[in-house]
């Protein structure tokens, strides 16, 4: 147990290490695309906290970071607000907007809830190009550029502070909880924990991640439009939390760079053409669900605590 | 042996005591009366009914599934795509369109049955309602992928079954485009409705459904019953693409079902979910106030219609979760 935790720490020192200096080397242009890597980072462990620890499934977040970004690019555009300042609120206006999905979303399970966050992702953007005077409709808006350094500054510290609220959410009182709701209704509900009380407050963090993702994902990209945070996002980001793990915080950073980085490695090496990206995506979320539903995670686990058991020389149960 | 029978087939039956039917014998009369006052009213009442016929054959698809595995397939729209492309070559190839048509629903048929095998049932086995609607997730992703690999993402042109004319009646210009779609979806559910009801595969697929322990000790395969039942939706399924894809208010591109497939879903919940009779009722009734809505009602523009449907399926889905046809469910906490 002791010394999983050393490889623990000595994995995330590592890996925070590496992100810590990766800016270095990088060209600016790789740069923005590492802070593209942190806001996904952000949305699927906002998406985690909700489904993977909470179990309510959801497939609007893209829905969430439309509402975060259309925060950020309003402010900036049309109230002169500093791009910064506008983060928390997205994170405020975000978590409002889980609160009031998270509401009826009490009353549904499984499917139901699955299509009922499908149609608000699919909603939401129509909504934004209906209202174009505040939105910009389908051309959108557009804001001051960034250096790719500043992006990724700004990105890769908001998704550290947030991992370690997200670390310090779930391991205390509330994560137990919204875990003990994942795992059984019943015996949660029959524990005294408040079912209502939970999954709405899960989807309303979850949903100020996603927000707060939505804000640095407008910055990284300069503008604003529907399409940006069409289906695609959504999906993308439910299959970078399913790839990397659900329920794992280790998964997330995994899941992120998946979902980012495999459709630029693929494209740049000439392998395959970048339209060729969705069926792979396609085929690896159905591989990874027949063969190991728990993700990436689960896999590293199973590798860690394998290695671990050979060090110390313990008996295999 | 009538009451089996009667557990067998609980979609075509009406539980709900009488508030559905006067419902919805209250809303054809209105569609009715103001089709005889207004011919826009009538026109439009007309080929929203040609739009729900879409939503509906495509909602029955998703029915179909739901009853069996309790699980929404979201792949139903892509698979509906793929097979839609599917048609469009081979009536690029030169076939005619009825023998192109008929072509597609073979090839869907046998295509739903290998998809079910090869990238449904292995997640099946071990799976819980989770991982099987991610797995249908990236089905969905895969086939609109494959669809925009194989095609290209550029809207293509489909040519109509239906001659492009318009025929009168009593002052309301009626087009063949909105009759024929109408005929064919409605066609195509009642011959798989025939299907359930009149053949020993079908009562087979039924009794798999409902039962499926009880169905396996009195000889069913419930395994193949499940690959023929996603066979059977996707040929509905390709019924609604090849439509879709002749109205003219559908580009055929690889996203051409992603709105149309929350359509169909709104119109599954409307109808209970696990209905194929009030799937169809549904689907009609969504086409209908879909199309009268923005006809009538200012602030309700072309963009606003999937919110729209949203919310009909949010209400639907906190005032009577059953829908009109559904059975009602108790469930713990």
């Amino acid at each position: 147990m002791r010394s999983s935790l050393v490889v623990r720490s000595v994995v995330i020192g590592a890996v925070a290490l590496a992100i810590a200096l990766a800016p270095f080397i990088l060209s600016d242009y790789n740069r923005s695309q590492g802070a593209t890597v942190a806001v996904f980072f952000i949305a699927i462990l906002g998406l985690n906290i909700v489904t993977g620890y909470t179990g309510q499934i959801s497939i609007g977040h893209g829905a969430f970071m439309a509402i975060g970004g259309y925060t950020t690019a309003i402010l900036v555009h049309d109230h002169g607000w500093s791009e910064l300042s506008t983060i928390p609120l997205a994170a405020l206006v975000g978590f409002a907007a889980g609160v009031i999905v998270g509401v009826p979303a009490l009353r549904f399970h499984g499917t139901y809830l699955a299509l009922v966050t499908f149609a608000v992702a699919l909603a939401v953007p129509q909504v934004a190009k209906n209202y174009s005077h505040f939105t910009g409709g389908t051309e959108g808006l557009v804001l001051p550029a960034h250096t790719g350094l500043w992006l990724y500054g700004v990105s890769w510290a908001a998704a550290a502070i947030l991992f370690v609220l997200a670390w310090l959410i779930l391991r205390a009182r509330t994560g137990r909880a919204f875990r003990a709701v994942r795992d059984s209704e019943v015996a949660a509900a029959s524990s005294g924990v408040s079912l209502a009380a939970y999954k709405t407050v899960a989807f309303g963090v979850s949903a100020a991640f996603a927000g707060v993702a939505g804000s640095i994902y407008v910055l990284v990209n300069n503008f604003v439009n529907p399409d940006l945070f069409g289906l695609t996002l959504s999906l993308y980001i439910l299959i970078g939390a399913v790839v990397g793990g659900l329920g794992s915080l280790w998964g997330v950073l995994v899941g992120a760079a998946f979902i980012q980085l495999l459709p630029i490695g693929l494209t740049s090496s000439h392998v395959l053409s970048s339209q060729s990206v969705p069926v792979i995506f396609g085929a690896i979320v159905i591989l990874v669900m027949a063969l190991v539903p728990r993700g990436a995670a689960d896999l590293l686990r199973a590798i860690v605590s394998l290695h671990v058991r050979r060090g110390s020389n313990a008996p295999s149960p | 042996m009538t009451a089996l029978t009667r557990t067998l087939v609980p979609g075509f039956r009406i539980r709900n005591s009488w508030i559905v039917p006067l419902l919805i014998a209250g809303a054809c009369v209105f569609l009715v009366i103001g089709s005889l006052q207004s011919s826009l009213f009538a026109q439009q009442t007309v080929s929203g009914l040609a739009n729900g016929g879409i939503y509906a054959s495509l909602a029955v698809a998703l029915v179909l599934i739901y009853r069996a595995t309790e699980v929404i397939n979201f792949a139903q729209g892509g698979l509906a795509t793929v097979t839609t492309y599917v048609a469009w070559q081979l009536i690029d190839w030169g076939l005619t369109y009825w023998l192109a048509f008929a072509a597609t629903l073979g090839i869907a048929f046998v295509g739903g049955m290998l998809v079910e095998l090869v990238a449904i049932r292995p997640v099946e086995r071990r799976g819980n309602v989770l991982t099987i609607v991610i797995a249908s997730i990236g089905l969905l992703i895969l086939a609109e992928g494959a669809v925009g690999w194989i095609w290209g993402a550029q809207v293509k042109f489909m040519p109509s079954a239906f001659p492009a004319r318009v025929f009168h009646v009593g002052g309301v210009a009626f087009s063949f485009q909105d009759i024929g779609t109408i005929g064919v979806s409605i066609a195509a559910v009642f011959v798989l409705w025939l299907f359930f009801r009149f053949t020993k595969v079908g009562l087979a697929m039924r009794a798999a459904a409902v039962r499926p322990a009880a169905a396996r000790l009195v000889g069913i395969r419930v395994s193949w019953m499940l690959s023929l039942g996603w066979g059977l939706a996707a040929v509905l399924g390709a019924v609604s693409g090849l439509m879709a894809a002749a109205s003219p208010s559908v580009l055929l591109q690889p996203s051409m079902m992603d709105g149309i497939l929350i359509y169909a879903f709104a119109a599954a919940v409307l109808g209970g979910l696990e209905s194929p009779a009030g799937a169809v009722v549904g689907g009609l009734s969504i086409g209908v106030i879909l199309n009268l809505l923005p006809t009538y009602v200012d602030w309700v523009a072309p963009a606003l219609l999937l919110p729209v449907a949203f919310v009909v399926m949010l209400v639907v889905l906190l005032v009577k979760p059953s829908g009109l046809f559904g059975r009602t469910r108790v469930r713990k906490v």
